[in-house]
């Protein structure tokens, strides 16, 4: 999957046009465990770039989602309401957490591609 | 009976039930229409004035008659696992041995039959019972105040965070921003943030510790203040406490201390001397008051010189016809500052009772002697499950012992599937998967009253699960347990569609 980046905070995020998809990676929904809930940000919000843009649920614990990039807050994953095992099955497609229009795609240039994810990944635990 | 059991045999029985295992139905299903535990004679001719209010509906309870409601509940009981039971490795948290003596006290007629509303003449008792308590959290803790009030810990971390609000107003300097270390609470950023304060949060270094260089980083003249779990959630005492202290004093901040684990250091340290502005004492973990199902919680919060003055109401004082309860803040010259009150009434009485009976029967040297076996016992579990299993951080703990999920590393089995096997041995697994910041966490508290032979039984289990996991028994792990009345649930499943209420008709769609 070409164009993709990651944050040290294991979210994912693909740009196409200035609508950025966010999500978290498979890694984080292995540390995770089984998904039981997400709690997706208001359509219209504002989030700045490290601030919190969702929450999520697992049967060991509840952590933030934070937004890689910064943005408007367009479209969010609603089918995650009714299905959150979705995040484990599908993280970096169907388990998607939200669209953002971004402010800047500088931004994006802070974070880490696929193979630097990669190795800092296995750098971890 | 030497000969070997024969496997052959099918040892179903016929009830469903496995010795005691007893299988009991909801008490919903055992509804006899009709049945009741007492016979109540006809109303009489009356005119009904009900209205709008009248019943429409079945009332929904079940009709059993005495000794059935009697046998399910004691049934029920008997499924439970309790720290009467045995070493329980969730430790004070939950709830750690309540002497009987405790117990005896609040029953004391003249204190459990005292009701709120009554004169304050006529409670003279218990009003010096409140003071006696407070003299003896400000003695032990080296703090000038104590607000009595708050219901829980958490409460009192409310408490104090809305008295340090109070005080940065006073000032007219509505700072903003409260420093949470990641080796705090989880209460912790959750009470700032409750209170509208933007939430910080400072990393914790490789010693499990706060990072005091990015601790210092952070600090700036909108910094509201700080709140740091001391000993903290990996069971270390923050050693640079002092300098953390100094640091946010420097840059006109407030220090909220989480006194949860005061147990650990209880008659050794007083935070007052390491420059703590306000904390909180959960009764039930330090002074043994009962918790969880059997009882309020408690969490009088101790406050500085600087925080005093923004204290809740009410508050005992020495009158001149005795001890009075000052319950308005406005005296001759206006408001003196303190923020409101936080409950109905003046706090856990039952709680203060039992916390004050803890105290005067252990005395100061035995409190320091309930933290000095606590850490004991933590270390004794520490040393010896330490090559077995991981440690987290590498010396000594406080009063919890916390190990990481590297000794199963490869070996298939997981924390959770560690924590289903001890079920089996008869044990409550230990805290899992916290705190957040070390991998597959498992936390255990034995608690101070804990003997040798208990733990020595408790280890010998811990680590020969250990010795199993790694032989490579994972299939064993991933089926545990297998001697409980239901076997692994599904817990992700329950999550994620909960049923939190029995109905009727819910139990007939489940079914089919």
């Amino acid at each position: 999957m070409s164009g993709i980046r990651f944050s040290k905070e294991h979210e994912w995020v693909k740009l196409e046009g200035d609508v950025a998809t966010v999500g978290i990676s498979p890694y984080a929904q292995e540390q995770l465990g089984d998904v039981v809930f997400v709690d997706l940000p208001a359509i219209g919000k504002k989030v700045e770039k490290g601030k919190e843009l969702a929450v999520v649920e697992s049967v060991k614990a509840a952590s933030e989602v934070y937004a890689p990039v910064g943005g408007e807050v367009v479209e969010v994953n609603a089918a995650l309401g009714d299905a959150p095992g979705t995040v484990n099955e599908d993280a970096l497609g169907k388990g998607w957490f939200a669209k953002l229009r971004i402010a800047s795609k500088a931004e994006l240039d802070e974070l880490m591609d696929e193979a630097a994810y990669k190795a800092y990944c296995d750098g971890l635990h | 009976m030497s000969a070997p059991a024969n496997v052959n045999v099918n040892t179903d029985t016929i009830s469903g039930n496995r010795g005691l295992m007893i299988e009991e139905p909801l008490i919903f299903e055992m509804d006899v229409k009709g049945r009741s535990g007492v016979d109540l004679p006809d109303v009489p001719q009356h005119k009904e004035r009900l209205g709008s209010l009248k019943r429409k509906g079945a009332i929904g309870l079940p009709g059993l008659a005495e000794p059935q409601v009697v046998r399910h509940y004691t049934k029920l009981s008997q499924k439970n696992y309790a720290i009467d039971m045995s070493v329980y490795p969730l430790g004070s948290c939950t709830m750690k041995h309540n002497p009987r003596l405790n117990e005896k006290m609040a029953r004391l007629q003249g204190i459990a039959d005292l009701h709120p509303m009554q004169p304050v003449s006529t409670v003279q008792g218990a009003l010096e019972l409140i003071d006696t308590l407070a003299h003896w959290l400000k003695t032990l803790t080296g703090m000038p105040a104590v607000a009595m009030s708050p219901a829980a810990g958490a409460h009192g971390e409310l408490c104090g965070m809305l008295a340090i609000r109070a005080a940065h107003l006073a000032k007219g300097d509505a700072r903003k921003r409260i420093l949470v270390p990641e080796s705090a609470h989880g209460t912790n950023p959750a009470t700032a943030a409750s209170i509208g304060y933007e939430v910080d949060p400072v990393p914790a270094d490789e010693r499990g510790r706060v990072d005091l260089a990015a601790f210092k980083a952070k600090l700036g003249p909108d910094v509201a203040g700080t709140m740091i779990t001391n000993p903290n959630t990996c069971g270390l005492f923050e050693n640079d406490i002092v300098d953390i202290a100094d640091a946010i004093h420097g840059v006109g901040g407030y220090f909220y201390c989480d006194g949860a684990n005061f147990n650990a250091i209880v008659g050794r340290v007083r935070p007052g001397d390491l420059g703590v502005d306000a904390m909180h004492i959960n009764l039930h973990k330090t002074f043994s008051t009962p918790h969880g199902g059997g009882g309020p919680g408690s969490g009088p919060v101790v406050l500085s010189a600087a925080l005093a003055p923004y204290a809740p109401l009410p508050y005992v004082t020495h009158g001149a016809n005795g001890f009075d309860l000052v319950e308005h803040d406005d005296g001759p010259d206006g408001p003196k500052g303190s923020f409101g009150r936080l409950k109905g009434f003046h706090g856990q009485m039952g709680m203060f009772t039992r916390a004050l009976s803890y105290m005067l029967s252990h005395g100061a040297d035995g409190l320091r002697q309930v933290s000095g076996d606590a850490v004991l016992n933590a270390n004794y579990l520490l040393a010896c499950l330490r090559d077995e299993l991981t440690a987290a951080f590498p010396g000594t703990c406080m009063h919890e012992a916390l190990f990481n999920d590297d000794f199963l590393e490869g070996t298939g089995v997981t924390t959770l599937d560690f924590a289903k096997a001890m079920i089996d041995e008869g044990y409550h697994p230990m805290t899992m998967y916290f705190p957040l910041v070390v991998h597959g966490a498992l936390l255990m508290e034995p608690t101070e009253t804990e003997s040798k032979i208990g733990l020595d039984r408790y280890i010998g289990v811990v680590k020969g699960l250990a010795k199993r996991a790694k032989m490579g028994d994972a299939e064993y792990f991933r089926g545990a347990p297998y001697h409980t009345p239901r076997r692994r649930l599904d817990e992700t499943l329950a999550a994620r569609q909960p049923i939190l209420r029995w109905k009727p008709e819910e139990t007939k769609q489940a079914a089919e």
